[in-house]
């Protein structure tokens, strides 16, 4: 494995940024009523922070260490306005049920985060992939959260019914608390499955 | 004035930012140890929100709508809010060291804080005059600011709880944010 793709597997699995960093947390719980919004929300958010680690990392010898984080933060935002734009052309119905969430992808942690974190300082196609690899992993997450919502609280994935129909949906889990509750409980399996691991290297040791 | 009591009421209980939009989550469970630090985090959004949806309105209908530049309003709008945050960091280093000290970290953070920019693009989605966005924005902090004490209430007492081992830290903090967002449901009858 060259370093190129531990970059982007590090995104995905090591320091997945909606479990391991827990960072994004606004679009996360707001977008994920289904499968297809996290899913398109992770996408677009991808977008944005390859780009935004492309263009950084191309810059970092150019922009004084002083106006660094003004600098980022007007990158990014250009680049939001024009996925903005491509979103409202091209996939109107995503751009609808995203709404105020796609222009608050500029406040969204990941982004400032990666550009402070890597792009600064890691040359361009490395910050791409790392780009790659963080935009993934918080797809994953959100289309995760957004499927388990999904089923819960209409019993369809992606739209399509997949529940037998004795089973009642829930409504509260595609509603505000469900988000909370759905989050938390993913959380706390993956601390369960991280305590039984320590649990069994301190039994062996 | 029976607008403005509907938009304040509205903004602050019934469509709680936190709970019922996720705006401003990373302060809300970032900040909400102590009741004392999440009060005055509450107190610097209040601030910071109210101003920034003065100048946001005013930037966007003096400046961008003549110039036709209404595209441009994310770029416009972070930017007045990051230098707002500036100032109001200058002002309390100056005035209120203690403040400046206790908000620490999370002031310089009020500027990626979505709910400041979210309520400077909804007050132009809606297309609120001067006065309904200052009126929205007041309502909105102030909601921020229920939602982060009760938090921080509640918190201070689930630490002398047993927890079963895997809901510790972030997990039950969820649980408890969910349950507060069931209760809130029960403002949507008021309008």
């Amino acid at each position: 494995m060259n370093r190129y793709t531990k970059q982007i597997v590090n995104g995905i699995v090591t320091e997945n940024p909606t479990f391991v960093l827990m960072l994004g947390m606004c679009p996360t719980l707001a977008t994920t009523t289904s499968a297809i919004n996290g899913m398109g929300m992770g996408l677009t958010t991808t977008a944005v922070l390859v780009f935004s680690n492309l263009i950084i990392s191309a810059l970092r010898n150019v922009i004084p260490d002083k106006v660094r984080v003004p600098s980022y933060i007007v990158i990014v935002a250009s680049l939001v306005t024009v996925v903005q734009f491509l979103l409202e052309g091209f996939v109107p119905s995503l751009n609808e049920s995203l709404g105020l969430y796609i222009p608050l992808i500029v406040v969204n942690c990941i982004i400032l985060g990666r550009a402070e974190a890597f792009a600064s300082k890691n040359p361009v196609l490395l910050s791409a992939c790392d780009g790659i690899g963080m935009g993934l992993g918080f797809t994953v997450g959100l289309t995760l959260l957004g499927a388990f919502r999904e089923i819960l609280g209409a019993g369809q994935i992606f739209g399509k019914t997949v529940t037998p129909k004795s089973f009642e949906p829930a409504t509260i889990f595609i509603l505000a608390p469900g988000a909370f509750f759905v989050l938390a409980g993913l959380v706390a399996i993956q601390n369960k499955v991280r305590l039984s691991k320590k649990n069994k290297e301190a039994q062996k040791a | 004035m029976k607008e403005l009591l509907i938009i304040a009421i509205g903004s602050a209980l019934v469509n709680n930012v936190v709970l019922s939009q996720f705006l401003g989550l990373c302060p809300f469970l970032g900040v909400s140890r102590r009741v004392k630090t999440a009060a005055s985090m509450g107190a610097a959004v209040i601030f910071v929100i109210t101003i920034a949806s003065f100048f946001a309105n005013l930037v966007y209908n003096g400046i961008l709508v003549p110039l036709h530049l209404e595209y441009l309003e994310t770029i416009v709008f972070i930017l007045v809010i990051a230098a707002l945050v500036q100032f109001v960091e200058m002002f309390l280093k100056k005035f209120s060291r203690s403040l400046y000290h206790a908000l620490g970290v999370y002031l310089p953070l009020i500027t990626t804080n979505c709910a400041v920019l979210g309520v400077a693009i909804l007050n132009v989605q809606n297309s609120y005059n001067l006065l309904e966005s200052v009126v929205n924005g007041i309502g909105t902090s102030v909601g921020f600011t229920i939602a982060i004490v009760i938090m921080a209430g509640i918190r201070e007492r689930i630490e002398y709880n047993d927890i079963p081992e895997s809901l510790q830290g972030t997990p039950i903090v969820l649980v408890t944010a969910g349950l507060m967002a069931i209760a809130f449901f029960g403002f949507a009858g008021i309008i």
